[in-house]
């Protein structure tokens, strides 16, 4: 991991992608997955659209495309499940090399294959031009209920302390000679989990007190935010508009 | 004058087990005081009385003439800065910046004062350059620095530190003895690193099974070897403070 510059998702730059504010990526996002996800399937020329804007997105973010791909795999598992669709759709069948395939399965195929894959790379674009923090401020800039980003924030910053004392605990079980063979072996590790979550709720506890001692009472303060112009939010928001464009396209054609 | 005053302070937990016994105690205003005792001896729990985060059963506390109540529990926590003994409960927040800002953003500094304090309290701990680093990624010594600068960032004044020595490594400790050596404020050090108070605080209070039972010079109390073996206190192989000359 590089520095401070924290999740493996993300990729460190100076890009016009990354010197935007959360906030204005965070709408931009949600427009350009929402029109996605309304374009009809068999609209191939949309989806080749959305792809093109993906593409410029890239390649102005600067983030190299292999690293951008690796992290795209986080789409095997729906594509997985996707490609089994022709095979078990009903209906009438067309000929597919040497398989005969269900239509209606292969086009679902399609469909959740493009849209899984378009949203998520739009995702991970974000993930890979956007701090951890500055995603959290900018939930809340937009408005997002303060407890709800305290929460994600949380979760994001005792996840690896969490991680950590859970791998503490696997080593000093297999130092012990642990190592599970059947579903009866489970027991120890059902256990584990147990004191792992005494031991996290806890800690809960004396982050709260330490809360306490700064002053919290139960209202979120967040720090002043910098201000959005009017060409940032044009900016942040052209991709999502272009798709919002070509997806209604798609729909009246 | 005394900056920290407290009376008579006693703490029963619901099911009845005293923590604390009648403890009194006073500290001037720029005094640096150790506390010690073995574990289990109610050091903790008395830390956590000195800004009302547990509520004693009798007894009262007062910082520079304001007596702990509801109505001041506010002011108080502003005056008494604790610093955890584990940094992973202290940082809580995704960044050093926001962290620190945390206090003075709660204790009502308008937005652009609470800036200017998180920097200068950044910078009195040397670690400006972290702040834009999640906690996580810090090292303990860097971690410890960070949890004081929390504090020091809301003009505290009686720092706490329950701990400071856990889990550093010997230039980790080193460089927070220089760091509180040289910081003005008032400082009730809990610890059970001995070597460490002998260095720091020319005074310090013994603290075992929920009584104050010693309360003198750092060096004299060191030095009584019967009243230390009596509570589960021990100098380090080789150490003899009637060697060394205190700072």
């Amino acid at each position: 991991m590089s520095g401070g510059h924290a999740h493996a998702l993300h990729f460190h730059g100076h890009s016009p992608i990354h010197r935007l504010p959360a906030a204005v990526k965070l709408v931009g996002l949600l427009a350009f997955v929402l029109a996605v996800v309304a374009t009809p399937a068999g609209a191939v020329w949309a989806f080749s659209g959305y792809t093109v804007i993906l593409m410029v997105l890239l390649v102005l973010s600067e983030v190299p495309a292999r690293f951008f791909l690796t992290r795209l795999a986080i789409d095997l598992p729906f594509i997985a499940f996707a490609l089994l669709l022709p095979f078990v759709g009903e209906g009438p069948r067309v000929e597919l090399g040497p398989f005969a395939v269900s239509a209606a399965g292969l086009l679902g195929a399609w469909n959740l294959i493009a849209k899984a894959t378009l949203s998520a790379g739009a995702s991970v674009l974000l993930a890979a031009t956007t701090e951890v923090p500055d995603i959290l401020a900018g939930l809340s800039r937009l408005r997002v209920p303060a407890v709800l980003v305290a929460i994600a924030s949380f979760m994001i910053r005792y996840l690896e302390v969490v991680a950590g004392e859970f791998r503490r605990t696997r080593i000093a079980m297999a130092a012990r000679g642990y190592k599970p063979r059947s579903a009866l072996d489970w027991k120890p590790v059902a256990v584990s989990a147990g004191a792992l979550f005494i031991r996290s709720f806890e800690r809960g506890e004396r982050v709260y007190q330490a809360m306490l001692a700064r002053g919290y009472d139960g209202n979120w303060r967040t720090g002043a935010h910098e201000p959005i112009t009017r060409s940032q939010w044009l900016a942040g928001l052209l991709p999502g508009i272009v798709a919002a464009t070509i997806m209604l396209a798609s729909r009246l054609l | 004058m005394t900056q920290l005053s407290v009376s008579d302070l006693s703490f029963s937990y619901p099911d009845g087990t005293e923590v604390l016994k009648q403890v009194s105690l006073a500290i001037s205003p720029g005094e640096r005081v150790g506390l010690l005792g073995p574990n289990g001896a109610g050091k903790t729990t008395f830390v956590l009385h000195l800004n009302g985060i547990l509520r004693a059963s009798s007894g009262t506390i007062s910082l520079g003439g304001m007596t702990l109540s509801d109505q001041t529990l506010r002011e108080i926590r502003r005056r008494v800065g604790l610093v955890f003994q584990d940094p992973d409960d202290q940082l809580f927040m995704p960044t050093v910046f926001a962290d620190v800002a945390f206090g003075p953003a709660n204790f009502g500094f308008p937005p652009e004062q609470v800036e200017h304090r998180v920097k200068s309290a950044l910078e009195s701990v040397g670690e400006w350059h972290l702040a834009d680093r999640a906690p996580h990624h810090l090292s303990g010594g860097e971690r410890r620095k960070v949890a004081i600068a929390t504090v020091l960032a809301s003009d505290s004044e009686l720092l706490v530190l329950d701990e400071p020595t856990s889990n550093l490594d010997p230039a980790g400790r080193r460089e927070l003895v220089a760091l509180l050596s040289l910081l003005p404020t008032t400082q009730l050090i809990v610890t059970h690193d001995l070597p460490f108070v002998f260095e720091l605080c020319p005074r310090s209070i013994i603290m075992d099974g929920g009584r104050v039972v010693a309360d003198g010079p750092t060096g004299e109390l060191l030095s009584n070897r019967q009243l230390l073996a009596a509570h589960r206190l021990e100098l380090p192989f080789g150490f003899d403070p009637t060697n060394i000359a205190p700072r």
